[in-house]
C-alpha cells in the first residue's frame, strides 16, 4: 500500500485496526501498537471501544480555521489539541464543526431532555432589562422625560422578578 | 466538617448494603453544568476560575442537601486524603489532580457531592447503595432544580446543557451501576458481556473508571451517550441492560454450581482460609478476596449480615484507607503486611461457611 492508515489518535501508521459495530452503526478505528496498548485494546475487561471511536471522532474534519470565539479567543486548533470547547458560547461560534461530530457521537442531534425553565425565564428578565436600560438612555437624550419615567418604572419592576430568592 | 469525621462517618456506600444489593453494589448519578457567561475550567484564566468556584460554593451550600457538609479547596488537601476521597468515588482522578481554583463539597452521609472545576463548572453526583437508579435520579433532579433557583446554566434548546467536552452535551448526564460479577468473570464470558453491553449503546469500565482494572470482578456499566434521549430514557434503557447482566450472573452462578460446585466452594473457601491467615496481601489480592466471600454470602454459605462488613472492607483495603488508619504515608511493602493483619482481626470472628446450603435454591 502506497498510503497506509494513519493512527487515529496520533498519526503514525497504524497496525491496529478494529471494527465494531455501536448503536447500530459500523465504527472503524486504526491505531498504531502504542496507543492500543496504551487504550488497553488487549485488555477486554477494562476496554471500550465504544470510548475510543467517541475520541477519534473528536478530530474535526470540516473546517472552521481562523474563527476565534468573540467571547474567549478559542480557536479550532486549540479544540484539536485540548478535544474540549473554551466556553458555552464556542458551541454557536463553531457550529459548522459540532454538527457533523454529534451524529457519530450521540443516540440523537436534538435535546429531548431536561430545560432549566428557572434559569431559562431569567434569561428572558435580563434581555428585557438591557433593552429598557438602553430605551431609557435614549429617551433621556431625546429628552422626552414622560417616556423615560414610564421606562424607568418598568424597570424596576422588572428589577423586582430578576432578584434570585437567596433567602427561601 | 473535616475529613476524619466524613470517614467515620455512617455512609450510603459502607453502611446500607441489604440482599437487594446482591449484585448491582451501588448506583450513581452524575450531571455536567456550566454557568453563562464564564469559559470552562480547561480554559478560563485563574482569577476567573476562583470567581467560579465562589460562585458555585456559595450556591451548593445553601441547598438543604448540604446542610451538613465538607467542604474544601482541592489545594487545602494533602495528597492522602486526595486519594481516600478517589477511593470513596467522591471525586475523580481528574479533580485530585487539578490546579487551584477547584473544590468539593460533600455531603455528610457521602450521598450527594458536587465537585467544581472539574472538566465542567458543577460535577454534580448522587450515589445510593444498590439497584436505586430511579431514586438517584429523582434525588439528583431535585438537587440540580434547587441549585438553578440560584445559578444560571449554560443551556441550548438544540443541545441542552453546554459542556466543556461535545461527549457530554445535551441532559449531561452519567447514569451508572457497579456490579459484582464473579461468575461471568470465572467462566470467562465478560468478554462477550462487554460487547454486547457496547452495542447497546453502554460502556464496562473497571472498579475506578476509565482505564482502571476490574479487581475483585467489579465493574462499572453507564450510558454513552448523553443527547438525544430523555434522562428518564437513558434510565430506562440502562436499567433494562442491568437487568440483563443480573440474570446472566445469575445464570452463570447456577451453571457454575451445576457443573462442579466442589470447584466454585473451594474458592470460596480458600478465600476464607487465606483472610484469616495471611501475613501479605495486596490490594488487588484482598479484592479478589472479598469479592468471593461476598459470593458466598450470595449463595448462602456465609450470613446475609456480612454483605455490608465486606463492601466495606472493598474500600478499607484500598491503598489510601489503610495508610489512614495508621496516620502516616507507609510505603507498599509494609502496606500489605499491614493489610493483611487488618484482614485477619476482620475475619477472626467471621463465622465458618456453611457449606450445606441447598443448591436450588435462588443464588
Amino acid at each position: 500500500m502506497a498510503n497506509p492508515l494513519k493512527c487515529d489518535l496520533c498519526s503514525k501508521p497504524a497496525t491496529v485496526h478494529l471494527t465494531q459495530i455501536v448503536n447500530n452503526k459500523v465504527h472503524k478505528v486504526d491505531l498504531c501498537e502504542a496507543c492500543a496498548q496504551a487504550k488497553g485494546v488487549t485488555d477486554p475487561s477494562g476496554f471500550s471501544l465504544a470510548d475510543l471511536l467517541l475520541k477519534a471522532s473528536l478530530n474535526p474534519e470540516a473546517t472552521a480555521a481562523g474563527v476565534r470565539c468573540e467571547h474567549c479567543g478559542f480557536t479550532q486548533n486549540d479544540f484539536k489539541k485540548h478535544g474540549r470547547f473554551g466556553c458555552p458560547l464556542c458551541y454557536e461560534t463553531f457550529r459548522v464543526l459540532v454538527e457533523p461530530m454529534l451524529e457519530n457521537m450521540h443516540h440523537g442531534i436534538t435535546h429531548t431532555g431536561k430545560i432549566p425553565h428557572r434559569a431559562l425565564e431569567r434569561k428572558t428578565l435580563y434581555d428585557r432589562l438591557t433593552k429598557l436600560e438602553l430605551d431609557l438612555s435614549d429617551a433621556i437624550k431625546s429628552e422626552r422625560y414622560e417616556d423615560a419615567a414610564r421606562t424607568r418604572d418598568e424597570i424596576n419592576q422588572v428589577k423586582q422578578a430578576v432578584t434570585p430568592k437567596l433567602t427561601r | 466538617m473535616t475529613i476524619s469525621s466524613l470517614i467515620d462517618s455512617p455512609s450510603e456506600l459502607t453502611d446500607s448494603t441489604s440482599s437487594k444489593s446482591a449484585i448491582v453494589l451501588m448506583t450513581r448519578v452524575r450531571l455536567a453544568r456550566n454557568l453563562t457567561g464564564f469559559s470552562f475550567p480547561g480554559w478560563a484564566k485563574p482569577g476567573q476560575r476562583e470567581e467560579i468556584l465562589a460562585t458555585c460554593r456559595t450556591a451548593v451550600t445553601a441547598t438543604p442537601q448540604m446542610k451538613r457538609c465538607f467542604n474544601v479547596g482541592i489545594g487545602e488537601l494533602s495528597e492522602l486524603e486526595k486519594q481516600i476521597l478517589v477511593e470513596r468515588h467522591l471525586i475523580s482522578r481528574e479533580l485530585s489532580g487539578a490546579k487551584a481554583g477547584a473544590g468539593v463539597v460533600i455531603s455528610k452521609d457521602q450521598a450527594f457531592s458536587v465537585m467544581m472545576n472539574e472538566e465542567d463548572h458543577l460535577r454534580i453526583q448522587v450515589l445510593r447503595s444498590g439497584f436505586q437508579l430511579k431514586k438517584a435520579w429523582n434525588a439528583i433532579n431535585d438537587f440540580d432544580s434547587t441549585l438553578e433557583e440560584h445559578l444560571d446554566f449554560a443551556f441550548s434548546p438544540a443541545l441542552g446543557y453546554l459542556t466543556a467536552c461535545p461527549t457530554n452535551l445535551g441532559t449531561a448526564m452519567r447514569a451508572s451501576a457497579m456490579m459484582h460479577l464473579p461468575a461471568l468473570v470465572i467462566s470467562n464470558q465478560m468478554e462477550k458481556v462487554v460487547r454486547a453491553v457496547n452495542q447497546l449503546g453502554m460502556v464496562v469500565r473497571g472498579l475506578f473508571g476509565e482505564g482502571s482494572d476490574a479487581s475483585g470482578s467489579i465493574f462499572q456499566i453507564s450510558n454513552q451517550t448523553t443527547l438525544g434521549e430523555s434522562e428518564e430514557g437513558i434510565i430506562k434503557r440502562l436499567g433494562s441492560v442491568l437487568q440483563s447482566i443480573i440474570e446472566h450472573e445469575v445464570n452463570a452462578r447456577q451453571k457454575l454450581l451445576e457443573a462442579d460446585a466442589g470447584k466454585l466452594l473451594d474458592k470460596v473457601g480458600r478465600a476464607y482460609g487465606i483472610l484469616q491467615n495471611s501475613h501479605l496481601l495486596s490490594s488487588g489480592e484482598a479484592m479478589n478476596l472479598l469479592s468471593l466471600i461476598r459470593l458466598g454470602i450470595d449463595l448462602g454459605a456465609f450470613s446475609d449480615s456480612y454483605r455490608s462488613m465486606i463492601d466495606r472492607l472493598f474500600i478499607e483495603a484500598q491503598p489510601g484507607h489503610l495508610q489512614h488508619t495508621q496516620k502516616s504515608e507507609i510505603e507498599p511493602g509494609k502496606r500489605d503486611v499491614l493489610r493483611a493483619a487488618r484482614l485477619r482481626s476482620e475475619f477472626a470472628n467471621f463465622v465458618r461457611p456453611d457449606f450445606n446450603f441447598t443448591l436450588n435454591g435462588n443464588n
